[in-house]
């Protein structure tokens, strides 16, 4: 499942050889890595999930933080990791594995990453994860109206709904990349960055 | 101190997006400017009227008589026979796409525009 096995052959045939009927998986520390990652992208899922929604598919994306900050520190490879572990194990924790809602959340997931593996290139002098958030979560609403139409919706009549999507992405985009960015605020904390801004603007 | 975590780029693609949502909500969200108004009795087209004359039409149904009135560029059906009124409760129609359906009297009024958006919307 995961490129660990490849990472230490020796091991495995030893394995091998002395249980020919069990197969072993030695997880590298990367894996452990990754699935803390996500599992705090878990959490933050089923936090979400108690928050009412107004409209089904409108709902913050918490998790995306996890996925910004995991981008932004340890590359594109582990992000995807993150936020496909997420998906799934999410469904699973939520009993709607291979549903509809499933396949959307997949499918927004999956244009997101696309996008992110784009936007990761934008000079990062100008663009921070604010940029990186906003792009994803359109992507997301694309590729979830995508699946509505070709798959569930068939009709015109969802485009509709389409400004109410974008809106949201749109806030909860910004919201979710401010957050990630504070996080990730380590040490050229804002208030070296404000004066240098504020002297462009005067 | 939120403004510390936006760089120049990102106010650049916050502003873009926002440009893209106004938009989409615009160009999604247009209501057609209603033109005439179709009057049905038992399924069946009997008048398409535009909506620039002001005029009552009186429209026979197997309970009796339906009054359709037309005025400033509205429609509403202003007497019908039907026991529980809900076409005339509706009130008057504005924009293309509206309707106003009396089942018993099998009598309805439709706003249309230049061309028809939606038949109807599903979620």
């Amino acid at each position: 499942m995961t490129a660990s096995t490849t990472d230490q052959p020796l091991k495995k045939e030893q394995g091998a050889a002395q249980q020919p009927d069990s197969v072993l998986l030695h997880p590298t520390h990367e894996d452990h890595h990754i699935a803390r990652m996500a599992a705090v992208a878990l959490g933050l899922t089923v936090l979400e999930n108690a928050i009412p929604s107004p409209l089904p598919g409108v709902k913050p994306g918490l998790a995306n933080i996890v996925t910004l900050i995991v981008l932004s520190r340890y590359g594109w490879r582990i992000a995807a990791w993150v936020s496909l572990l997420r998906v799934v194990a999410g469904s699973l924790l939520f009993g709607s594995f291979l549903t509809p809602g499933f396949f959307l959340g997949l499918a927004g997931a999956l244009c997101s990453l696309v996008i992110l593996a784009l936007a990761q290139h934008l000079p990062a002098r100008w663009f921070g994860a604010v940029s990186h958030s906003i792009l994803a979560a359109f992507a997301h609403i694309a590729g979830q109206m995508g699946v509505v139409y070709v798959w569930l919706i068939p009709h015109s009549g969802i485009a509709y709904l389409i400004p109410i999507f974008a809106t949201a992405a749109l806030i909860f985009g910004t919201v979710n990349g401010l957050i990630a960015a504070r996080f990730m605020d380590n040490h050229d904390s804002p208030s070296t960055n404000h004066p240098a801004i504020t002297d462009e603007s005067h | 101190m939120i403004a510390g975590y936006i760089k120049p780029g990102d106010w650049l693609l916050i502003s873009l997006a926002a440009l893209a949502v106004v938009a989409l909500t615009m160009t999604l969200w247009r209501g057609e400017v209603a033109e005439q108004a179709v009057i049905r009795s038992a399924g069946k087209i009997i008048h398409t009227v535009p909506l620039a004359v002001d005029q009552e039409i009186a429209v026979a149904g197997p309970l009796g008589t339906s009054i359709i009135t037309i005025a400033k560029r509205r429609a509403r059906i202003s007497s019908d026979p039907s026991p529980r009124q809900y076409c005339v409760r509706q009130g008057w129609l504005q924009q293309a796409g509206e309707i106003a359906l009396c089942l018993p009297n099998q009598v309805s009024v439709e706003l249309t525009g230049k061309h028809k958006k939606y038949d109807s919307l599903n979620y």
